[in-house]
C-alpha cells in the first residue's frame, strides 16, 4: 500500500486519496488564441514516463485538498509531496 | 516444421517425447530486414504470422525485450468478446470472433478456445434499458445477443446472489453466448510457432535502445544486440509504448496503469460461464484447471510496476463477494499485475505515424488479449499495404485531434477514473 504525506495532515494511507493525474500539465490560458494542437496536448496528450512523475492527488477521505506529488510510477516510491499551489521546483 | 497430431504424439510417445523439434528457433539478429516488429507479445507475433501468411512477407524480424508471451498476454483473464455497441469496435471484434473460431486449426495448436458464453449483469431498470440497447446494436451488426431477465439468470448462474436484501439485485443481464475463453500462453506460442516455420526470426532478450530517422522515415532501429535496418517498422508494445513513444519524440494519447488479476485455489466445476458484475468492475471465469480467474479496476494511478497493491484487489474482490458470496469461501492462489496502455477514449490505435515506415499498434487499455487475432490482422494489412483496413479505420491516431473518438464506455478523457 501506498502511504502519501499530505502536507495538510501528515502520512496517510493510499485509501484516503483519490488520483488525478499529470501534475505538470498546464491549461492553455483564458482568452488566449490556442492551436488545435495545444489543445489536444492539453487534454489527450501524456507522457507518461516510467520513472519520476508528478501527479495529482485529492485527499478525499480527510482534508478534501488537492495536493501534488512525485511519485516513481516503477518502484512506487514517493519523493515529496507538495500543497496544490505550490509550484513543482 | 512437424505437424503436431494424435499420430505425432504416439510416434513421440514412443521415443520418450526426447525428439520433438523446437517449436521455435532463437536466430541472431540480421543486419536488414523487411519488416521489424517491436514486441513479442500476443499482438506482435500474430501481426508477423499475418505478413507472412496474408502478405507474403517473410523477411520479417520480432524483437522482443524479455521473453515472446511475457507480458500481458500472459497475464490477462483469458476472456474473448464481441459485445460492443459502437461500429468500429463491433466489426473489428467480430471480425476477431470468426478467426479466434479458426484458430487452433489454423495454426495446428490447440489454443483450448471455449465459447462458453459471457454474462454482463443488470442491477437496475435503467441498466436493463442500456444492455436492450446494446444488445440491438450487436444484433444489427451480425453478434450474437440475448437479453436474460432474473429468472433467465438466475437459471443459468444460480450460485449468484439471488436473495431479496442485497445492495445490488440482480435485475437481468445481456449475454452472448458465442464469447468465451481461450488458453491464453497458447495463443502466443501457436503464433510465435507458424511465423517461426514461415521465416520469421522471432528475437529475444533484445531491447530496442533507439531509433535511426531521417527526413521523415524510418530507416531502422537500434537494439541491445546491434542496428537493425529495417524500412517498415511496426510497435506492438503496450504497455511500454510511452517508453518508446519518447525515443521517437512523440507524446501519445496514452497513459500507462496497472491492472491486477488473481485466482483462487482449484474447485469442482461450479461456473460454466464468463460473469461480469454491473455495479462495479468485476469479472469472473473458472479456468480448466477448476480455479476462478478473476479481475477488475486498474489500481488507478500511473505505473510502470508488474505488481499491485492490496487495496484494490480487495475492493475489487469486494465486489466478487457481493455477487458470488461463495468466493468468500475459496483461499487465493495466486495474484498478479500487468501494465495498460491506457488510451484517452477507452479504444485502441492501430495506425501510421507522422514518420514514414513507422506504424503503431496501442492503447488495448484492459481489452488487448481478445483483440489479439484481428489486431494482429490489421495491423499487417496497415504495415503491408501502408495503409488502414476498413475495419483498423476507426482506431485512427488522429481522431482525437478530429474529435471522432470511440467512447464505447462513456467515461471522457479519463478511462483511469471509473
Amino acid at each position: 500500500m501506498l502511504h502519501i504525506k499530505c502536507p495538510h495532515c501528515g502520512m496517510r494511507s493510499q485509501n484516503e486519496f483519490s488520483y488525478g493525474g499529470d501534475a505538470s500539465v498546464k491549461r492553455p490560458e483564458l482568452g488566449k488564441d490556442i492551436s488545435n494542437e495545444e489543445w489536444d496536448n492539453y487534454v489527450y496528450n501524456r507522457k507518461s514516463l516510467r520513472g519520476k512523475h508528478w501527479e495529482l492527488w485529492q485527499h478525499l477521505s480527510g482534508c478534501r485538498q488537492w495536493i501534488k506529488v512525485e511519485r516513481d510510477t516503477a518502484t512506487h516510491e514517493i519523493f515529496k509531496t507538495l500543497k496544490a499551489n505550490e509550484e513543482i521546483s | 516444421m512437424q505437424k503436431y497430431s494424435v499420430f505425432s504424439l504416439i510416434k513421440n510417445a514412443l521415443s520418450n517425447h526426447e525428439k520433438w523439434d523446437l517449436a521455435w528457433k532463437d536466430p541472431s539478429p540480421k543486419n536488414e530486414y523487411d519488416v521489424v516488429i517491436i514486441g513479442g507479445g500476443g499482438h506482435g507475433l500474430a501481426t508477423a504470422y499475418y505478413l507472412a501468411k496474408e502478405h507474403k512477407i517473410t523477411n520479417v524480424a520480432i524483437i522482443e525485450k524479455g521473453w515472446i508471451g511475457g507480458g500481458n498476454v500472459g497475464r490477462n483473464t483469458t476472456i474473448i468478446r464481441s459485445n460492443y455497441m459502437h461500429d468500429d469496435n463491433a466489426l473489428f471484434s467480430e471480425f476477431g470472433m470468426d478467426l479466434w473460431r479458426k484458430m487452433s486449426q489454423d495454426l495446428n495448436y490447440n489454443v483450448m478456445f471455449s465459447p462458453r458464453g459471457i454474462i454482463n449483469l443488470a442491477h437496475s431498470d435503467a441498466q436493463m434499458n442500456v444492455y436492450a440497447r446494446r444488445g440491438n446494436s450487436m444484433r444489427l451488426n451480425g453478434i450474437d445477443a440475448v437479453l436474460l431477465n432474473r429468472e433467465q439468470v438466475k437459471e443459468i448462474i444460480p450460485m449468484a446472489d439471488f436473495s431479496e436484501n442485497v445492495r445490488f439485485p440482480i435485475f437481468g443481464g445481456l449475454m452472448q453466448p458465442s464469447a468465451g475463453t481461450a488458453r491464453h500462453d497458447a495463443v502466443a506460442w501457436g503464433y510465435a510457432r507458424q511465423a517461426d516455420s514461415m521465416g520469421v526470426d522471432i528475437i529475444q532478450n533484445c531491447e530496442v535502445t533507439g531509433f535511426d530517422v531521417s527526413a521523415g522515415k524510418i530507416n531502422g532501429v537500434r537494439t541491445s544486440r546491434g542496428n537493425i535496418k529495417a524500412k517498415k517498422i511496426g510497435l506492438c508494445v503496450a504497455g511500454s509504448t510511452n517508453i518508446l513513444a519518447e525515443k521517437l519524440n512523440m507524446t501519445l494519447p496514452i497513459e500507462t496503469h496497472l491492472l491486477q488479476a488473481c485466482v483462487s485455489e482449484p474447485v469442482k466445476p461450479v461456473l460454466d460461464k464468463v460473469v461480469t458484475f454491473g455495479a462495479g468492475h468485476f469479472y469472473i471465469s473458472q479456468s480448466d484447471k477448476g480455479e476462478m480467474v478473476m479481475g477488475g479496476d486498474l489500481d488507478g494511478y500511473n505505473s510502470y510496476a508488474q505488481r499491485g497493491n492490496l487495496p484494490t484487489l480487495q475492493h475489487v474482490l469486494t465486489e466478487g463477494i457481493a455477487m458470488m458470496p461463495f468466493l468468500s469461501k475459496l483461499k487465493m492462489l495466486r495474484t498478479w499485475g500487468g501494465i495498460m496502455d491506457m488510451s484517452m477514449d477507452g479504444s485502441p490505435i492501430i495506425d501510421k505515424t507522422h514518420i514514414e515506415g513507422l506504424y503503431l499498434n496501442c492503447g488495448w487499455c484492459y481489452g488487448g488479449f481478445k483483440a489479439t487475432p484481428a489486431s494482429g490482422w490489421t495491423f499487417a494489412h496497415t504495415i503491408a499495404q501502408d495503409r488502414v483496413h476498413d475495419l483498423n479505420a476507426g482506431y485512427s491516431l488522429n481522431r482525437f485531434n478530429t474529435g471522432h473518438l470511440l467512447d464505447e464506455k462513456g467515461l471522457g478523457t479519463k478511462t483511469w477514473i471509473s
